[in-house]
């Protein structure tokens, strides 16, 4: 009965029952942690606002970023992914969702920052309906656990209205 | 011989009965793989509710051999989360973040168009969809990632690259699966 394969055997499993809820427990005690992050936005510039040959209209805006996302981050959390997301709705599309700006946050020192920076990726809208468009600024954040479950959530910031015409 | 002796001499001693003992226990390890598999996918909602990150376009967040679960839920797909797709007659899915979202106003969420890009790549995907392509829509999504084991998935890995140590491993655990007796 006590062979050396049954002792391996029985070595290795309970070596990884006890890792596995080692891990289920460093992913529950995520949610002990409460979350204070403040974040602003502002739009400083739009730099160019035009119809693409296409049809669609494009912008170019200059973005002043600056957030305090030290609080999401607790012993289980390998790095935080935030980005800068347009929100808006045209009569064709109900929601329009178009990420500006994102970065990725390795350790809790860098989660305080301030940029500016004019937008990472294209805010081309589907068709041409953004002049004189509202849209919302919202900060997301996607937490990436060293292992378990995922966390993210938003803050809605400031909106802004465009330009009535093409420059 | 220790081990590999008992074995031998377990495998002599079989005879019809146990035989049949020993291959449906076997069967039943294999089908009770196979309920725990199609329950996670009724439970997910995901056709495949875990998958194995194989590229490096998700670093730092994703490494290789690391092991995602997915869901698919009603809910409608937003930017920021981290979707499996299928691209039509590409066979290997590709895990990567929406980074914008266009819902038209219909009811139904079906009709959306969604861009994906990896962290780790400087472009989006639109070179890694099929000619033309420019959107994903809904039914090229298999699922979105909820959680996240680090390293496990490199078994699979190893094993889809040398096929000899995959024979190897099951013919061991088969082995020990007729030679036990409990």
């Amino acid at each position: 009965m006590h062979s050396f394969g049954y002792r391996a055997n029985a070595l290795l499993t309970f070596s990884l029952t006890i890792l596995a809820l080692m891990c289920a427990m460093a992913s529950v005690s995520d949610n002990l942690n409460s979350q204070s992050p403040t974040a602003t936005v502002q739009v400083l510039n739009v730099n160019r606002f035009q119809k693409k040959s296409n049809g669609d209209d494009e912008v170019g805006i200059t973005l002043d970023i600056s957030a305090d996302l030290q609080s999401l981050f607790t012993w289980n959390t390998k790095q935080v992914f935030v980005f800068l997301a347009a929100e808006y709705s045209t009569p064709k599309n109900s929601l329009n969702q178009v990420s500006l700006w994102d970065g990725i946050i390795p350790a809790k020192e860098d989660a305080k920052f301030s940029i500016k920076t004019k937008n990472k990726y294209r805010f081309i809208d589907q068709g041409s309906n953004l002049r004189g468009r509202d849209f919302n600024l919202s900060l997301h954040w996607h937490v990436m656990p060293k292992t378990g479950k995922m966390f993210a959530d938003k803050l809605v910031l400031s909106g802004y209205r465009l330009p009535e015409s093409y420059r | 011989m220790g081990f590999i002796g008992d074995s031998i001499d377990s495998l002599k001693s079989i005879n019809v009965r146990q035989a049949f003992e020993q291959a449906i226990t076997l069967g039943m390890i294999v089908s009770s793989a196979l309920i725990i598999w199609k329950l996670l996918m009724c439970v997910t909602g995901s056709e495949s509710p875990v998958v194995v990150v194989l590229s490096e376009s998700m670093e730092p967040a994703f490494q290789r051999g690391d092991i995602l679960f997915l869901r698919m839920g009603e809910d409608p797909i937003r930017a920021g989360e981290i979707v499996v797709f299928n691209i039509d007659r590409r066979e290997i899915p590709i895990v990567h973040r929406v980074i914008k979202v266009h819902e038209r106003n219909d009811t139904n969420a079906i009709d959306v168009d969604i861009l994906t890009k990896g962290d780790n790549n400087d472009q989006d995907d639109r070179v890694l969809y099929a000619p033309g392509q420019q959107w994903l829509n809904r039914q090229h999504i298999m699922g979105r990632a909820v959680g996240f084991l680090p390293y496990v998935g490199y078994v699979t890995i190893i094993m889809t690259e040398n096929p000899i140590i995959k024979y190897v491993l099951i013919g061991a655990l088969g082995l020990l699966a007729i030679t036990s007796k409990d």
